[in-house]
């Protein structure tokens, strides 16, 4: 005897995605009620990772600070010292010399770059093709190189400083940095012939995890994420920060909103930081690369503090612990486009060295917020297309 | 958009009871309210053309039991008007008894998720949140950590684990810890 589709007994299936799990990057725990493959319900449960960062900012300096930002977001570590630093300078009411303003934007691509590039190549390794990730690697690597070669790090960069940068790149960086320029672009075609037009990556990214432009701004979503879904808004172009406004670029913006979109959006956006990055290495000016010394919120040169009292003296008074400068008693915030979307520090401050409050808008907690609204409908093999898609950082997502 | 002393006459107007000030600081506005009538507010904010702040990039706390304020926690909201890239911040101060004001989840959902973080970290309650949770801490966590009188070291949790015993099997009695 045969049993027809009505007579099976239908139960809907409880399914525990995380918090280890190799797809997640990062811990992350998604609860799913599967109705067969179907996904019907999706409750993402976070905060495996929460280390309190804003509670230890309390407690720091503003440049100590620098170093906990770069822990938030460790795929473009860069970007968080950046927007941690407008912040400040904001706050303090100086504002660093063009050629910091112009590294600074270097920097920035560059991290964006990187960071855009991992993302295509998880999402790709999620569902299944493993090549465009070691393509995508390949350059990341050379990319962290520049870094190192810049401030002597790779991953925990905290290149900025409140008033500039912790110092110059070194000469030869120019030659350096356009020669890995003149590469990415065949590590992007490399990945455009393995991806774009791919049967496979079509089927499994097309029409996955669509979000429309309404749930986009309801949800607060920014970045590739919200103009993949179509909407006209980059921080770069509408609230230029850091000198942004001198480089010409254009903002990919897709209309479908789906994972397809958000890997085109982030494709072609390397493309677009590679330009600014070579007009920023044609027109970087040259100078100090930090706010005059005397206004006290930066150390003097080097070779002073040994060779004169004044600036040993200055030296100490930035240094210890119950000296620095003090900021006025009020409140500020500056939005940046990070890699991930909208991020900016809220500071409060009370008149102290040390902040009364420092506040990450965090781009991975707020994009990761519309998960549970677009997965019902969605098969189970769709979450590590969506999830790879909104790029999830942990350590930002819980700080 | 109206300027600051405009936008304060406008709002004095509109919540006589509520409305405390306005204040520029470095060129960003604040609004200054008591925390009851804020949903009327962002709606008034997000709804009329005059404003049109459309998203809400973030939704956070101030406790300010050392710094000193209206009240002790403010909610801030940082809101944004995508077509002409304006931003305001709406500080909604709540009082230490009853730290409560409502849910802005009817307005935008991103609310969710960050009401619960403000929860979470500041014990301050939102009326009418679909499921309002703790976000970051676990369930059984006591207290709410971004508040100025908890201290930085915490107050034990990272000692006071219940610690699993090796009773089957083992050479060591249950109730020595293998420090």
């Amino acid at each position: 005897m045969t049993l027809t589709a009505k007579e099976l007994s239908t139960e809907k299936l409880e399914l525990n995605f995380g918090p280890s799990h190799p797809a997640t990057h990062g811990t992350l725990r998604v609860q799913l009620e599967a109705d067969g493959e179907i996904v019907t319900r999706a409750d993402a449960e976070i905060g495996f990772l929460h280390s309190g960062f804003e509670k230890l900012g309390e407690h720091l300096s503003y440049n100590q600070y620098i170093t906990i930002t770069d822990r938030m977001n460790y795929l473009s570590p860069l970007c968080n010292n950046v927007a941690f630093a407008l912040a400040v300078e904001k706050l303090l009411g100086i504002e660093a010399p063009k050629r910091a303003q112009y590294l600074r934007v270097l920097m920035c691509e560059l991290s964006r770059i990187a960071d855009h590039l991992l993302a295509i190549g998880m999402l790709a390794v999620d569902v299944g093709a493993f090549t465009v990730f070691l393509y995508g690697f390949r350059i990341r690597e050379k990319i962290y190189d520049l870094f190192e070669m810049v401030c002597g790090a790779r991953l925990t960069t905290s290149y900025t400083r409140v008033g500039g940068l912790m110092r110059d790149v070194p000469d030869d960086f120019d030659a350096v940095c356009r020669e890995v320029l003149a590469e990415i672009p065949t590590a992007m075609e490399q990945i455009d012939g393995l991806l774009t037009h791919n049967r496979i990556w079509l089927d499994r990214t097309r029409n996955i995890g669509v979000i429309t432009p309404e749930q986009a701004i309801s949800y607060g979503l920014t970045g590739p994420i919200a103009r993949a879904t179509g909407i006209d808004y980059d921080i770069r172009v509408k609230e230029p920060y850091s000198c942004y406004e001198d480089f010409t670029f254009d903002v990919i913006i897709g209309e479908n909103g789906d994972v397809y979109d958000r890997y085109m959006v982030r494709f072609y956006e390397v493309w677009e930081s590679i330009k600014i990055c070579e007009q920023v290495l044609d027109k970087l000016p040259s100078g100090p690369v930090n706010v005059d010394a005397d206004t006290k919120y930066t150390l003097p040169p080097r070779n002073e503090i040994f060779n004169s009292i004044e600036a040993l003296i200055h030296h100490f008074e930035v240094t210890m612990e119950n000296r620095g400068f003090t900021p006025p008693v009020g409140e500020t915030y500056v939005p940046t486009e990070s890699p991930n979307g909208e991020l900016g520090y809220f500071i409060v401050s009370d008149g102290g060295r040390e902040p009364y409050r420092v506040r990450t808008r965090p781009p991975s907690l707020i994009n990761f917020s519309v998960f549970p609204e677009i997965m019902p409908g969605q098969t189970i093999s769709d979450i590590v297309a969506v999830l790879g898609s909104l790029n999830i950082i942990a350590g930002e997502l819980d700080r | 958009m109206p300027a600051l002393k405009q936008l304060s006459d406008l709002l004095s107007a509109k919540f006589p009871d509520a409305f405390l000030e306005v204040t520029e600081f470095r060129g960003m506005l604040s609004i200054h309210i008591r925390g009851g009538l804020i949903l009327d507010l962002l709606r008034m904010l997000k709804t009329d053309p005059r404003f049109a702040y459309n998203f809400l990039a973030d939704v956070t706390a101030v406790d300010h039991l050392k710094k000193g304020g209206h009240t002790r926690y403010s909610v801030v909201y940082h809101l944004l008007n995508q077509y002409d890239a304006k931003r305001i911040v709406v500080h909604a101060w709540v009082d230490e008894e009853n730290p409560a004001l409502p849910s802005v989840y009817s307005l935008w959902k991103t609310a969710d998720w960050q009401e619960r973080e403000v929860f979470d970290l500041f014990g301050i309650r939102f009326e009418g949140h679909p499921d309002l949770r703790r976000i970051m801490n676990p369930e059984d966590f006591g207290f709410h950590p971004l508040r100025k009188d908890y201290p930085l070291h915490g107050r034990g949790e990272r000692d006071d684990f219940p610690v699993v015993g090796r009773t089957i099997g083992s050479k060591w009695p249950a109730d020595r810890s293998f420090e």
